[in-house]
This record gives C-alpha cells, structure tokens and sequence, in this order.
C-alpha cells in the first residue's frame, strides 16, 4: 500500500516544510498556471467535483458542490474563504502535522480556492494551542509565498488579488464548528449560528463564506496537479475518492498519522499501526472522532476505511481518528470522559445540549463509581435521543452519539458496574466473571 | 478610559501587536482582534487578565467592555485570576487517557502537590484544568508548557521538563 501521496507527500524530505522541497513535488506548478492562463473558475470547482473530494473534518460535504454554492459575481475582497485548522475532534492530529510538515501545500490549496469561488481573501484559523509550531509554520509559509509573489495584489501582473492570513483562536472546541468558528473570527465567543442563513449566504462580517478543513484544501494542489481521475481511482469510488489521513492512536504499537487510500481494509490499516500493544486483544474502536459511534471488535474488523463502509457497519467516518481500545479497557470510564469533554465544552446556548450534556456526564458517572441504578440505562439512552437533531449545532448530536453506542454495544459493562459497583474489566475486575 | 490611556496602560510594544493582528482585518472589524488582544495583553500581564486590562483593550478597540468580558471568560486559554507563572495543561482525553495521561497528571499532583487547576506557592507552575484534546493523539501521552507540546511523556520526562522551569 503506497502511503503518503497527497497532503503528506513531502514527509519523504529531511525538512519537509520548506518552500524547496514542496516545489521538488511540483508545488505551486498549479497555482502559477491559473494566473498564467486564468481559467474559467468554474472549470476548477468542476474539477474538483470530479475528483470525488469530501470534505475532510469530518460531515463529508463534497466540497465542489460546497464552492459551487458560493455567488458567481465578479472576483471581490468582499466574499472569504476561511480554512478550519480548529482541529479539536477527539483522537484528531492529521491537521496539525500538515501545518507542520507541509503548509506551502495548504498555501497553495486556499490560494486555488479563492480562485475557484473568486474571493479576494482568505482566512486559516488555527486553535490557539497551534500558536508554537503548526502557527510559526504555517505563518513562515504564508510569508514565502508573498515573497515569492505568489499572493497579494495584481499577481504577477495577472490581474488575479489574493490574500491570506493566519489567526488564532483561544482554546474551544465548539469553535470547530464552522459558524461558530466565525464567530470567533469576528471576536466573539464561538457560539454557533442558527442556520439557515448558511455561510456562502452569510459568513464571517456577513459577507459570503466558505469554510472548508485544512485536509481538504491541502489535497487540492495535488488534485490538479494530477488529476481528478488519478486522485478518484487512489480511492474506492466517485463516493469514496482518493485518499484520507487517518490518526490512529490509543492501544496500538505504532500510533500514527496514516495516509492511505479510501476503501483500505481496517485490517490493513490496523497492520500498518503496528496491531495491539503488549499482545491484547481488541475489544473496540471509535472509527472517526470521539463524537461518531462505538464499534466492537468483530465489526470494525470486518469493515473498509472509507464513508460508505464505515456506514454499513454503523458509525461514520468522521474526522478519520481511529481510537483503539483494547480488552483491558473499560466501555464506562471511557465513556464517562467523553461526557465530561461534552459537558465542558457545550457552549451553552441550546437547552437540549446545556443541560442535556451535564445530565448525561452525572450519570455516567454515577455508574463508573458504583452509584448506578439500573433504570439510569434506558434513561440515558432516552435523554441521548432528546439532544441529538433539538440543537442549534452539531455538538448534541455528537455528545450523544457516545452515549447510546457505547450502552447498546457494551451493556453488559453498564450492567455489570450498576450490579456489582465495579468493573468487569481491567485492574479491579473480577477475572473469568466475564465467560460465566 | 480614551484611547490615548489605554495606548499608555498597554504599553506600546503590546499596542504594536495589536496593531499588526488589526490589519489583517476588513477596516472597521478590528473587534476581530480582540482575542489576539487579550492573549498579547495576558503574555505581559503575569498570565492573566485583570479588569483594568480588560477595559483597556475594549478601549483601544472601541469595544463595549462586556464585548471583551465575554471573549476572556468564554476561551480557556485566557485566564481572568491570577495563576502561575508557568502553564501546564495536561491531556487526559480519550487517545491520552489510553495512553497513560491520567498517570501523568497524578504525578504531577504528588509531585508539585497541588491539584488540577491550582498554582503552586511559590506561584512557579500554574496546573491548568484541562478538558480539552490538544491534537497531538499519535505521541500520547502529552502535555502544553506555555504553548510547547511534549508528547509521548513519563514520569521521568515529565520531572525534567517541570525542574528546568523557573
């Protein structure tokens, strides 16, 4: 399985973030031919289109369609792009290696789709805890390109205005949300917009937006470089082109950030990390970002890496964090984390998500410390069905989808602890309880 | 408060930065700075927002102060009470949690003996409350010293990066 071809293929120099080494892998050969020949925009958007690209942070919006959704008047300071280097999703670092190791590519990519959707100015906003290195690289690269003229007014006499800049925000998860990431954009507290409007009607200042992930823009220098053809066929389908980042990390040998092409077998993937640690056995994995459901061993195993077979087996995708877990874990602790992660990070402003999140931490943690009753089971199921689709954004959904995958598929844990105060597995657990 | 005294209660290194994130606005949305202002006014104020900080960034911006109140209390990254001088965030989400973070974070408790979300005495290291995943799952366990990410940490290491602090 070849790895690395798209966002991560300068990962094979010494220092694979420098201007030198991306133009070895033919980096801006894209950009500078669009201000040479300047193209229909349009004719970029359908390429992109072709490729089968999907938006990589995790809901899988194609992303031609989303830049098709943009006004088509003429090229204007007044429309933005903004990219979504928020990366916050639980079990997700893929972004923060691309701003790291290769952002003359992400550069390249904003610059393409500004293009594209004619705006004059783009945005990368970063979480603020990337000030260190993912920012110093990010903002070196964007400082190359302008010395370089490869951004800034009438490019290289092409008639073509592009600029970009890098900001940060200051510590929310909810600001990974897009039009709560606005918000933030504009100086505000990052609370989600009620939709619709939706950004490309009204975005950031009120003026048309597209916000995109940092994954998918970087994959679109070399989308065009090589095709969208080459890039669909790295993949399964038209619905599962090309490649995708997948940060696998927990109870493996070898976590890591893994490029590989959509539809690989989990098998496979699984090898490439190096299988279980100190010989375990796996007991389950969160396919795509702490907020996508739980799958156990026998079904993960069984599925391929990509949108529409994550689905088959019943979770999604996500963000592509492969979180491991093996048979020593347990499903109650783990789950009481995560409700704590949603409770903190509710913004606040639906009720649903506001008290609904608070609810199902308290009792989740109930039964991890021995206080469960057992009607707190169908309980919590119930309460997670009441937040999921009653909130403004996407964070109900994804404090409850933990809640009800993790009960349905590990019952018998939930069960165990409110019967016996304790875990069925692990340090404290009774042994061989488990087969009887 | 003018814009004149808070350009003086800033200082004009800090006004300079402030400046510099401004400009990379539309004009007349310089309110998009004011997170990038607190967490310039917060790098030389010892860590942490008081009030009089808070308003003078609301008044060099044009800012209603609540507008500032707001942003500083909703991020984590700002702290509006004083802290140590040293921030330590340690991930115990789930990729660390996996790994090992709980173990980190309760040996630093012991060690520095404080708990999450404390400062020590001698106000050197400040244990920040952290909720959040910091992205960097792959190199659990980790943890955030004044904004430098140290990954795939032991006690050992942990001890070292915390005594070289001053």
């Amino acid at each position: 399985m070849e790895l690395n071809q798209v966002c991560y293929e300068t990962l094979r120099f010494d220092e694979p973030w420098t201007l030198a080494n991306y133009r070895k892998i033919g980096g801006y050969q894209v950009w500078e031919r669009i201000l040479r020949e300047r193209p229909d925009p349009a004719s970029i958007v359908d390429e992109v289109k072709k490729s089968g690209l999907r938006g990589r942070g995790g809901a899988g919006f194609p992303t031609g369609v989303k830049w098709s959704f943009m006004p088509k008047s003429d090229p204007s300071p007044y429309k933005h792009l903004v990219c979504n280097s928020d990366e916050s999703e639980p079990g997700t670092c893929k972004d923060r290696d691309i701003l790291r190791f290769n952002p003359h590519a992400l550069v390249e990519g904003m610059a393409i789709a500004c293009y594209a959707m004619r705006s004059e100015l783009g945005y990368n906003y970063l979480r603020g805890e990337f000030m260190d290195e993912p920012y110093g690289r990010f903002d070196q690269a964007l400082k190359e390109a302008y010395n370089e003229g490869l951004l800034g007014k009438n490019i290289r006499r092409s008639g073509v205005n592009v600029d970009l800049h890098a900001v940060l925000g200051a510590g929310a998860y909810i600001c990974g949300e897009e039009t709560g990431l606005l918000e933030s954009l504009e100086g505000k507290k990052g609370m989600p917009r009620f939709k619709p409007p939706f950004p490309a009607q009204y975005g950031v200042w009120g003026r048309p937006t597209t916000v995109n992930n940092t994954e998918t823009l970087a994959s679109v220098p070399t989308i065009l470089h090589k095709g969208s053809e080459w890039f669909m066929k790295l993949g399964k389908d038209e619905k599962n082109g090309g490649t995708k980042i997948f940060s696998v990390s927990g109870h493996v040998n070898k976590p890591g950030n893994y490029e590989v092409s959509l539809g690989v077998p989990f098998t496979e993937l699984f090898e490439l990390a190096g299988g279980m640690r100190f010989g375990k056995k796996l007991k389950a994995v969160i396919p795509g970002g702490s907020s996508v459901p739980v799958l156990p061993a026998a079904q993960i195993l069984a599925a391929t890496m990509d949108y529409d077979g994550i689905q088959k087996v019943g979770s999604m995708l996500g963000s592509g964090a492969v979180i491991v877990m093996d048979e020593d874990t347990c499903m109650v602790k783990v789950l009481e984390r995560l409700s704590r992660f949603y409770y903190a990070e509710s913004c606040g402003q639906c009720t649903p998500c506001r008290e609904g999140t608070g609810w199902l931490y308290r009792a989740v943690s109930r039964i991890e410390h021995g206080r469960g009753r057992m009607e707190d089971l169908d309980k919590l199921v119930d309460l997670s069905h009441h937040i999921e689709g009653h909130t403004i954004c996407a964070l109900g959904d994804a404090a409850s989808m933990p809640v009800w995958s993790f009960i349905k598929h590990f019952r018998d844990e939930f069960e165990y602890h409110v019967r016996e105060h304790r875990c069925l597995v692990g340090p404290g657990a009774v042994r061989g309880e488990l087969a009887a | 408060m003018n814009t004149e005294e808070a350009r003086e209660r800033l200082g004009q290194p800090v006004c300079d930065e402030i400046d510099s994130w401004v400009a990379k606005f539309p004009a007349g949305q310089s309110r998009s700075a004011s997170i990038a202002a607190l967490r310039a006014v917060q790098h030389v104020g010892g860590g942490y927002l008081s009030v009089e900080s808070m308003d003078a960034v609301a008044a060099y911006l044009g800012l209603e102060p609540i507008a500032v109140y707001e942003v500083a209390s909703f991020y984590s990254m700002l702290e509006t009470s004083p802290v140590g001088r040293h921030s330590v965030s340690v991930c115990t989400n789930i990729s660390c949690m996996l790994c090992g973070g709980e173990d980190i974070l309760l040996h630093i408790e012991r060690k520095l003996n404080i708990k999450v979300g404390e400062s020590t005495s001698d106000k050197r290291i400040f244990l920040k409350r952290e909720e959040e995943c910091l992205a960097a799952c792959v190199q659990a366990p980790m943890m955030m010293v004044d904004h430098v990410y140290y990954t795939n940490l032991t006690p050992e290491k942990v001890d070292q990066i915390l005594d070289n602090l001053e």
